[in-house]
């Protein structure tokens, strides 16, 4: 395991070197973010003595092995806007946008798991099709639409949710939460389902195509032919293995709901790092985005390990291989 | 009175209601099992084996359904029991083992889970009395340091090994009648030899009966007592396994019985059956062999009926094998 770890973290770095060369390119291009920022009267003097202020003036090797070398100590650059460390506007906005995704993955688990597995032991009943063609629209529906008819129904017709912000917050290990409170709970309510939308047709079909494959296998027959009850072959012997692929991906789609609870962030005005990068980027702040950029790649990096190691804790196969 | 014997299957039919039609994969098969016997259950791929197998452990899935017939287990029927009576009786009294030993054990449970659900699943006992147990039976099977092996996983085992352990589990609860469906095939020969050697003892020692599905005669010549040979989800012949395979009565069982290699036939051109297994789904009317049949004849036609043409000696066929035709 040790060994695995250590595999890992090395491919992990290497992963994050390429990724910083990119992302600093990719940023470079988009933009001139002096026109933005400096002020179209500023005479020659004051523009030059604003670029070299920003560091803008080296050629774009020297600028990366710059923000490299500051970046190796934990400095992502100072944003052009808010004249703060881009590392720590990212970080204060992060406790919203975890909460807000990890509520999202909490529902669709919640949710998709029970539907699926019904979906997949009774194919044919009626519950299974609506549940079924529930699914599609879950896929097919746009957010930000659902988002909109969401605050429309339960915060403006029925007034029964929040359809803004956080709410109340309480401070944990320095950061604030919304879900340790009533009022917060409230207001994570509707956005999280929201972002869940996507994910629980995700998981209602990967976890019915699993159930359906797994009860044909020889081995739940023989579960069958040992006289076991049918909630036991159900909950132990099919269930465990459909746990596996569904981990995996609701897993990997961790990392992309968050990077990606951008809309549903704009449409609930939920202030974390989504609208951020929006934000950011509508006014070129270059280091913002690339230590947005640089925080999702790690994120990313993290969550497919953390995936890695569950995987194997649930499967055997796995794991033996991982300790040769 | 007489004690019934452990298994008496009467015309049993079992039916698959497919979109295509209905597969006919089990029509009219009724055979018995004593206490202690060894009956082969012999035929080509699709025959129907299988599907006997799982009717009568009650395992047939939609859209598969028992039409018709009886299951005597110890007098009892078993297609009118319900749901929880047959959970009691299966992997208790009537126990199954699989062909493919790769996949009958749950990849991702280890082996003592999967044996001691299946102790408690039938008895109340502890869960300390349950892994004991467990454990003795890994070793009654030949499984060294069983102890240890009760904390593996499937894939750390041999399939020969795997087997074993699926043997051992449906020895748990000594049953009075196990469904072997094809449990050798998929093993080496020495393996094979082993396995069979030690069912034979089982099956003499404890009185538990043993249904043996292959497609192997040669195995079956070994460990039998009794063959009944399928075709077409029919028994086309049935009675004491070395009668049968001297002189077979039915000319499918002489076609296979020249399928099989020998050494006293060494040099010759192994002998074909002609043809193909016809689709179950339209069968011919009358005998289901008649198109591959050298000894066919109009009368053929006619649905031949199961008959004693010498005592203990049942065939379906008109046009039998009752001239002394050596079979080897
Ligand atoms: N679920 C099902 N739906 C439709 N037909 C089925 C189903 N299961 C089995 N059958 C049909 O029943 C017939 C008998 O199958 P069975 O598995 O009993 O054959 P077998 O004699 O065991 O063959 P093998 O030696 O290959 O195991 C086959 O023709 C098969 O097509
Ligand atoms: S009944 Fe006729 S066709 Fe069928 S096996 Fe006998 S002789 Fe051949
Ligand atoms: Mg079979």
């Amino acid at each position: 395991m040790t060994v695995f770890l250590l595999r890992r973290l090395l491919q992990a770095i290497g992963v994050v070197f390429a990724m910083s060369v990119l992302v600093f390119i990719g940023v470079y291009a988009i933009g001139d973010p002096v026109e933005i920022l400096i002020s179209p009267d500023a005479d020659q003097i004051e523009r030059e003595r604003a670029i070299e202020a920003l560091g803008l003036n080296l050629p774009l090797w020297r600028q990366y092995l710059v923000f490299l070398g500051n970046a190796l100590q934990g400095d992502l650059g100072r944003s052009f806007v808010f004249n703060e460390p881009a590392l720590q506007l990212i970080l204060q906005r992060m406790p919203a946008t975890l909460e807000l995704a990890f509520g999202a993955m909490f529902i669709a688990i919640l949710l998709g798991l029970p539907l699926g597995l019904y979906a997949g032991l009774r194919p044919n009943s009626i519950g299974s099709k609506v549940i079924m063609a529930g699914s599609i629209l879950g896929f097919s529906l746009p957010t930000f639409w659902v988002g909109l008819m969401l605050i429309m129904v339960f915060a403006v017709q029925l007034g029964w949710l929040p359809s803004t912000g956080r709410g109340e917050t309480v401070e944990v290990l320095g950061m604030r939460w919304s879900f340790l409170t009533w009022n917060g709970l409230q207001h994570l309510l509707m956005p999280a389902f929201n972002l869940a939308l996507f994910k629980i047709s995700l998981v209602i079909r990967l976890t019915r195509a699993g159930v359906r494959e797994t009860v044909l296998m020889d081995y739940v027959k023989f579960a069958r032919a040992k006289g076991l009850s049918p909630s036991r072959v159900t909950f132990v012997h099919v269930f465990k293995n459909i746990l596996i692929p569904v981990v995996t991906v609701v897993g990997l789609e961790l990392g992309s709901t968050i990077a990606f609870s951008v809309v549903t962030e704009s449409v609930f005005a939920w202030p974390g790092m989504g609208k951020l990068i929006i934000d950011s980027i509508n006014v070129l702040d270059r280091p913002v985005i690339v230590a947005y950029l640089m925080m999702i790649v790690l994120m990313f990096i993290t969550i497919n390990l953390i995936v890695d190691v569950t995987y194997s804790v649930l499967d055997p196969r796995v794991r033996l291989e991982s300790k040769a | 009175m007489t004690t019934p014997p452990t298994l008496e299957v009467r015309n049993l039919r079992t039916h698959f209601f497919t979109r295509a039609g209905v597969v006919k994969a089990v029509d009219d098969v009724s055979f018995t099992v004593d206490r202690g016997k060894v009956l082969g259950l012999v035929g080509e791929s699709g025959s129907g084996k299988s599907v006997t197998g799982f009717s009568i452990i009650g395992l047939v899935d939609p859209p598969g359904r028992i039409v018709e017939g009886q299951i005597l287990f110890q007098g009892r029927d078993l297609t009118k029991l319900s749901e929880e009576e047959m959970r009691d009786l299966r992997g208790n009294r009537i126990a199954m083992i699989f062909q493919d030993p790769m996949m009958t054990l749950n990849p991702v449970l280890r082996i003592d889970t999967q044996m001691i659900e299946t102790v408690l699943a039938h008895q109340k006992v502890s869960r300390e009395e349950a892994r004991q147990r467990a454990r003795d039976a890994l070793g009654q099977v030949g499984i060294p340091s069983p102890d240890e092996r009760l904390k593996a996983y499937p894939h750390q085992f041999s399939g020969g090994m795997r087997q074993r352990v699926a043997i051992a589990i449906a020895l748990l609860h000594k049953p009075d009648l196990i469904i072997a469906d094809e449990p050798t095939t998929a093993l080496d020969v020495t393996i094979q030899g082993q396995i069979l050697a030690e069912a034979q003892k089982l099956c003499a020692e404890s009185g538990t009966a043993l249904i043996w599905i292959t497609h192997d005669l040669s195995v079956v010549a070994g460990l039998a007592d009794d063959i009944a040979v399928m075709y077409a989800g029919k028994v086309v012949e049935e009675g004491p396994v070395a009668e049968v395979l001297d002189a077979p009565l039915h000319p499918y069982t002489l076609g296979l019985i020249g399928s099989v290699p020998s050494r006293n036939r060494r040099g010759e051109p192994l002998r074909q059956i002609p043809g193909m297994t016809p689709s179950l789904l339209n069968l011919p009317a009358g005998c289901a062999f008649r198109s591959r049949c050298p000894r066919a004849e109009p009368r053929c036609a006619e649905p031949p009926p199961m008959a004693e043409y010498r005592p203990g000696r049942f065939a379906r066929c008109i046009h039998p094998h009752l001239e002394e035709v050596a079979a080897a």
